[in-house]
């Protein structure tokens, strides 16, 4: 304690000695940047900041301004007569409550499903060893490459022919099986980091194998789960080509990107509510995200990092 | 508050949340009635009266459900309902057959089945039979005029169903001509392949160049100890967070050439304004531009994972042999990073790769220089409704990221580990 008490003070005695330039370029400690490299970080990552931000800030300030196709090339943030009419307007005068309501319903049902279908498969693979099981990982992998669109012309030919276009039973299916591959592989990666030994004591404790599965390992993979949780949630959330294929044609079921669209399809943009509209829509998910994020650094890597 | 209830239409909010408990309900119950064979077939060892007879029950109530629901009550349902359950018995069959017979634990293995039964089911039928499907159509001309289902075995049934009411030929069997057309004709109006493969390759490698770059260089930043870290934090993921049919609405808007920001901001540099909406060279820089803009937040947060689980100790012996800033980053840092960011390239290639949005949104006045494949594929099946080409278009895709995938891997080894466990 008292040597580095010392150290502190020698080391504060050392940098009086060492002039402006050298105060600035040397770092304080072992493992601390310099206060000209704390500098030149904080610079950039503002620098970054305000590149990621502005077009949000944007959105905020176009949403404010009075009037529809009256637009100034302006770069100010709170425009001149700023307004909310916007969103009132959004709100009240479109179905804008309706799209989210089906958007909702449908994401959080998928996401669920979804979720419930990889969690048990992926302790399928995680903790047996079965024939075909490196196959069907493969297999899992192998799906991540197929693009969207390719999966969706035989979809849309066969769902035209059982008659399950246009209407939710087609496109809740496909939502919740597309989100299992990729869900499968990081959960698999994460249950293979908790060690077996939980399982075993509690099975020597009297549980089933089941209950093993869910009194134990899935607690233990919440940061996993909440991951895959808020993945499957975010791309069916945004979903646009799915279901403008499969739902299209059927008013009372569009899901919001596909009633958004129609903010653009008339003969000019209607900006102003296009923008409000966006921020309406950003709001909760950008919520859920940032409150989410603490689980996204270790429930995404723990599972790479084995392999 | 009042005008807000009114724009909520509660007829139209009834009539689809009921199709989608609907929807979820029928998933369920056929998974519960799976599970319920399952457990009939391989768990129920000793044949107790009342768990068998559950386990029959709810099989034949959601069979009866089933029918009940459906009004229009045909020979043709019936025989529909009739094959997909022998197609799922066949299905549970083989996983019995190919895993738990002839094991010694398979009491085990039996739980492993039912807890692999709906992933592999839903799959089957969600991927396979499709991925079946398309490779039968990429040997017809199936269009919007010659509506024709293919029939099953590789469209080599020469009588096809026609699916529309207006006149179709019933013959469209047409062999690799597709194929061969992917390669020499034109896949858009003017565009062909090599053109949209040259774009696509050229898209994805300065896409992930600074996707990967750009992610860890604010990783590593972030990683260090900095006031005001986890609000750099949680604004650099926004990009991320925010839909992204969102956000290329708002990109597009900012390109716009009169009021967009995009120009305004470059013209504070001196730069005088560009036509990033209608000229060629502009329009592909501004995909670019977005797209690296969207992806740089998860590379970052990936890195930050693996940055996070390094030890500091490595750093300390470093710096005691007087270790360099570059050389620690060289020897430490990016060695012990590879095992995460490998596969999360390897996973930004198949973003990129097939990344539509980016392409179909930004591209505003259909150009056709813009294009990547994938785009191409929508606009080649779902807007020239050119279905059998489209099928013949999207295997040649797929086999070109497989290639890529298949050298990735064999290169960097990164599979091995995920198949011990």
């Amino acid at each position: 304690m008292a040597g580095q008490v010392q150290t502190m003070v020698d080391v504060r005695r050392e940098r009086k000695d060492l002039g402006v330039w050298g105060r600035l370029t040397t770092p304080p400690g072992r493992g601390q940047d310099s206060p000209l490299k704390r500098a030149l970080i904080h610079l950039v990552m503002i620098i970054a900041t305000i590149i990621v931000v502005f077009p949000v800030i944007r959105v905020f300030s176009t949403s404010l301004r009075p009037g529809q196709n009256v637009l100034n090339p302006t770069l100010a943030i709170i425009p001149e007569g700023a307004t909310l009419d916007a969103y009132w307007r959004v709100l009240t005068e479109y179905d804008l409550l309706n799209w989210l309501f089906n958007s909702l319903m449908v994401t959080v049902g998928t996401a669920t499903l979804g979720l419930i279908i990889a969690a048990t498969s992926a302790y399928g693979f995680s903790r047996y060893k079965f024939r075909g099981r490196g196959g069907g990982l493969t297999f899992l992998f192998a799906t991540q490459l197929i693009p969207g669109i390719m999966l969706l012309v035989p979809i849309f030919i066969i769902y035209v022919q059982i008659g399950l276009v246009n209407s939710y039973q087609g496109l809740v299916f496909a939502y919740s099986v597309t989100a299992v591959p990729f869900s499968i592989w990081i959960l698999k990666g994460y249950y293979d980091t908790i060690p077996y030994d939980l399982e075993e004591a509690a099975k020597i404790d009297g549980c089933t194998e089941f209950q093993a599965f869910y009194r134990v390992l899935l607690p233990l993979s919440l940061p996993a789960l909440a991951i895959v949780f808020l993945l499957n949630f975010l791309a069916a959330w945004g979903e646009y080509f799915m279901a403008r294929v499969l739902i299209g044609g059927r008013e009372e079921l569009l899901t919001w990107p596909l009633g958004v669209q129609r903010f653009q399809a008339q003969f000019q943009t209607q900006w102003a509510d296009l923008s409000a509209a966006s921020i309406i829509i950003s709001i909760p998910i950008v919520l859920l995200f940032v409150y989410i994020s603490k689980y996204l650094v270790s429930g995404l890597t723990l599972g790479g990092i084995k392999g | 508050m009042n005008e807000l209830i009114d724009a909520f239409d509660f007829q139209q909010a009834y009539t689809a949340l009921s199709e989608v408990v609907a929807s979820l309900f029928w998933i369920v119950l056929a998974i519960a009635a799976m599970e319920a064979v399952l457990y009939l077939l391989l768990m129920a060892r000793q044949y107790d009266t009342r768990s068998s007879s559950i386990a029959i029950a709810i099989p034949l109530v959601v069979v009866a459900l089933f029918l009940l629901f459906n009004n229009e009550l045909t020979v043709d349902l019936l025989l529909q309902v009739i094959v997909i359950l022998a197609v799922m018995a066949a299905l549970l069959a083989s996983i019995y057959w190919f895993i738990v017979r002839k094991r010694k634990d398979s009491k085990r293995l039996a739980l492993t089945t039912m807890l692999l039964a709906p992933a592999v089911v839903g799959i089957a039928i969600l991927y396979v039979y499709p991925l079946y499907y398309e490779f039968s159509l990429s040997f017809t001309k199936m269009n919007i005029r010659n509506f024709v289902d293919p029939g099953l075995f590789f469209g080599l049934t020469m009588e096809g169903t026609p699916l529309a009411p207006w006149g179709a030929e019933k013959d469209i069997f047409i062999g690799v001509q597709n194929y061969i057309d992917v390669f020499t004709g034109p896949v858009l109006k003017q565009t062909g392949f090599w053109q949209l493969l040259a774009q696509t390759l050229i898209w994805t490698v300065v896409c992930i160049f600074f996707h990967v770059t750009l992610g860890i260089g604010l990783a590593l930043m972030l990683n260090r100890k900095l006031r005001g870290r986890t609000i750099y934090r949680a604004l650099l993921i926004l990009p991320w967070a925010i839909p992204v049919f969102i956000s290329l609405q708002i990109w597009r808007t900012e390109y716009n050439f009169q009021f967009g920001a995009v120009n305004q901001v470059i013209g504070l540099f001196g730069i005088p304004p560009q036509q990033w909406l209608s000229d060629p060279y502009m329009n592909f820089l501004a995909m670019i531009i977005t797209n690296i803009w969207l992806g740089v937040p998860f590379m970052m947060v990936i890195t930050l994972g693996g940055l996070q689980s390094i030890s500091q100790e490595y750093y300390e012996a470093a710096e005691i042999d007087g270790a360099s800033g570059r050389h620690q980053f060289f020897g430490i840092t990016l060695p012990l990073l590879r095992p995460v960011l490998v596969p999360a390239v390897l996973l930004g290639v198949f973003l990129t790769f097939n990344n539509i949005n980016v392409p179909y949104f930004i591209n505003q006045n259909e150009l056709e220089t813009s294009e990547i494949l994938v785009s191409a594929l929508y606009r080649a099946a779902f807007n020239f409704s050119r279905f059998g080409f489209a099928a013949a278009f999207a295997f040649v895709i797929f086999g070109i990221l497989l290639a890529f995938t298949l050298w990735y891997v064999r290169q960097t080894k990164i599979l091995k580990g995920s198949y011990e466990s």
